[in-house]
């Protein structure tokens, strides 16, 4: 067979700066829950049954979680531009093995702080380091043996896969193994106030288990159904969605008890206004939000007033945190960093849920087929389609739109969104046009020709910018967090 | 090979919903239309739902949806339609059956296991606490 003239090329909806961001990003966080791992075996093979290895882990998992959670964002950030309608979340499987070690990494990093400041949930928090790094493994084989059908495996090699799945089978199998034996030798936990900040980490680490389970077996519950013989199964975005919202109600509830409350015996009497102060701001809010814009249903209402509280929880956090430094808040760099981990981290939860709250709930659209000349309605604004032309790019040739802005704050601007093709791989994609109002988006799409009309999507999501915004708060707040320990150790 | 570039065409074909007058006129039945595409796979993509994909198929699909719709049909009959086609694989909402039993009730059964575990470490730190003080 003669060599071909020019190769298939790079898949064209990878060609992309954030394409080449996000995969050493994620790599980075599944590597560093290898450290994570590696302290958990060292600890069960040691006698020592300290908690120093509790301590010497947690910068490693803090840096890893950052990584990931930078990974899945950006990951994210690009399917919403790229894939041409603006979704940021499929629950396809390949983003829930990024999904699973992020789960469990999460759960890891707070509970190993119990392990490291009051000497318990050992047992536990070793278990799911090991846990985290075979998910991270897992992740690695799922996306590449091609199990999964995704839209997003790029590349695919059965034989690679069991090479995967037998480091996979390696680690996964010694962990459990030694810690299986070792178990019965490891000091028992020592019991603790339910009403502590031990014990609301706890709480937290049941559900983060839960979501990771869930994700798993949504995930890989088609496969094994299929392999028993019992019929194929789809599991996809409807099922996570009603299983994952009434779990987040709960879970943002409790959520902002835990950095209020004290170690060892804790009482919420001496916050109690200050958090009837979050609970009354929340609830306003949430009567707002529902005043002016209604809802779809009362799980809908539930997840504003969580995620509101949350912020305000976040915010109450932060603020107690820098009231003994109110004489010179002034001076940014003079204040400690553990005033922003937590408030970060958990107020960047409740600004992606929000995002994610309201882009799916408010978006519009506005699917036309139109002529030059047609003026498009959406959220407030008239839009002016001026026709199609031409356009070469370095890889691809290129029919691009021409939009304007008749009406509204952009009057005159314009909008181009391109539909490209790439002739090596024979494929084509479309270049969203995208215009930022402070945290809202107008998303316009070319689609293909009707007659001598041509299709043109738009799309106004609301809001959607918070949940990438949020995603890197919770990476500040992780990085705080980093900041503060290293600081310490030197 | 021509399959598997056909398949690889598919797979990289973005995202694109609807088509110019496909949606319905009545704002109800729309909503109902949407909520159900999004339910149901498309048969040839890479895990698209038929609300996202442009592939003919899924706009067959996405017609037919709305045919029954305005036919008076409910939600199930319409679900059941597809599954009579297409299989249970072509449901992105797997329904509560024997077999899916354990899809559907493992995460209430895992937080529950949680729960009672922390119960009675919890419960533990009580009976201990009557005894001797915490430290």
């Amino acid at each position: 067979m003669p060599a071909p003239f020019s190769g298939q090329g790079l898949t064209p909806i990878l060609q992309d700066p954030a394409l080449a961001a996000h995969p050493p990003l994620l790599y980075a966080g599944y590597v560093g829950f290898s450290m994570a791992y590696a302290f958990a075996l060292a600890a069960l093979t040691g006698k020592e049954d300290g908690q120093d290895w509790a301590r010497r882990m947690r910068p490693w998992i803090l840096a890893a979680w950052v990584f990931l959670t930078l990974g899945i964002a950006l990951g994210s950030y690009w399917a919403y531009y790229e894939l041409g309608w603006g979704g940021f979340w499929f629950w396809d499987p390949v983003e829930n093995a990024s999904l699973m070690p992020w789960l469990a990494g999460t759960a890891l990093l707070h509970s190993a702080l119990v392990a490291e400041k009051r000497d318990t949930l050992k047992r536990w928090t070793l278990l799911l380091a090991i846990i985290t790094f075979a998910l991270s493994l897992s992740g690695t084989f799922l996306v590449r043996s091609g199990v999964l059908t995704s839209v997003h495996a790029f590349a695919n090699d059965p034989e690679r896969g069991l090479f995967i799945l037998a480091i996979l089978g390696l680690f996964t199998l010694a962990g459990f193994l030694l810690y299986g034996l070792r178990l019965p030798h490891l000091a028992a936990d020592r019991p603790f106030q339910p009403v502590s900040r031990e014990g609301l980490l706890l709480v937290n680490n049941i559900f983060l288990a839960t979501a990771t389970v869930t994700v798993f077996i949504g995930t890989i519950y088609p496969l094994i159904l299929d392999a028993l013989g019992m019929g194929k199964i789809s599991v996809g975005a409807p099922y996570f969605n009603a299983v994952f919202a009434p779990l987040t109600v709960p879970f943002a509830l409790l959520l902002p008890l835990g950095p209020l409350a004290n170690w060892r015996e804790g009482s919420m009497r001496p916050l109690q206004n200050k958090l009837a102060l979050a609970a009354g701001a929340a609830a306003l809010v949430t009567c707002g939000i529902m005043l002016t814009r209604g809802a779809a249903s009362l799980m809908v209402v539930a997840l504003f007033a969580a995620a509101l509280w949350l912020f305000f929880g976040a915010a109450i956090d932060m603020a107690q945190r820098l009231a003994p430094y109110r004489a010179r808040l002034h001076k940014f760099w003079s204040l400690p960093a553990s005033a922003f981990t937590a408030p970060l981290a958990h107020g960047g939860l409740a600004v992606m849920l929000l995002g994610i709250l309201a882009a799916t709930q408010w978006r519009e659209e506005a699917v036309v087929a139109a002529s030059p000349g047609q003026q498009i309605e959406i959220a407030g604004v008239a839009l002016r389609y001026d026709g199609l032309r031409e356009v070469d790019g370095p890889n691809y040739t290129a029919e691009q739109a021409r939009l304007t802005y008749m009406s509204g704050p952009h009057q005159g601007a314009h909008l181009y969104p391109e539909r490209r093709f790439y002739e090596a791989e024979r494929s084509q994609t479309t270049e969203a046009a995208i215009t930022t109002d402070l945290i809202g988006h107008l998303y316009a799409v070319v689609g293909e020709a009707s007659g001598d009309k041509r299709v043109l999507r738009i799309w106004y999501h609301p809001y959607v910018a918070l949940i990438w915004l949020g995603a890197v708060l919770m990476a500040l707040g992780g990085s705080f967090a980093l900041a503060t320990r290293l600081r310490r150790q030197m | 090979m021509a399959r598997l570039l056909i398949l690889f065409v598919l797979m990289l074909t973005p995202a694109q919903a609807l088509d110019p007058g496909e949606a319905l006129a009545d704002a109800a039945l729309e909503t109902r239309a949407r909520a159900l595409s999004q339910e149901l796979r498309c048969m040839v993509c890479q895990n698209q739902s038929i609300d996202d994909s442009d592939a003919p198929l899924a706009k067959d699909l996405r017609q037919f949806v709305r045919a029954r719709l305005l036919a008076g049909d409910s939600d199930a009959a319409i679900r059941a339609a597809v599954v009579e086609r297409y299989g249970e694989f072509a449901l992105f909402r797997p329904p509560v059956a024997p077999h899916t039993l354990a899809l559907w009730a493992m995460p209430l059964l895992i937080l529950l296991f949680g729960v009672v575990m922390a119960w009675r470490l919890v419960g533990k730190s009580a009976r201990q606490n009557t005894s001797t003080p915490l430290q």
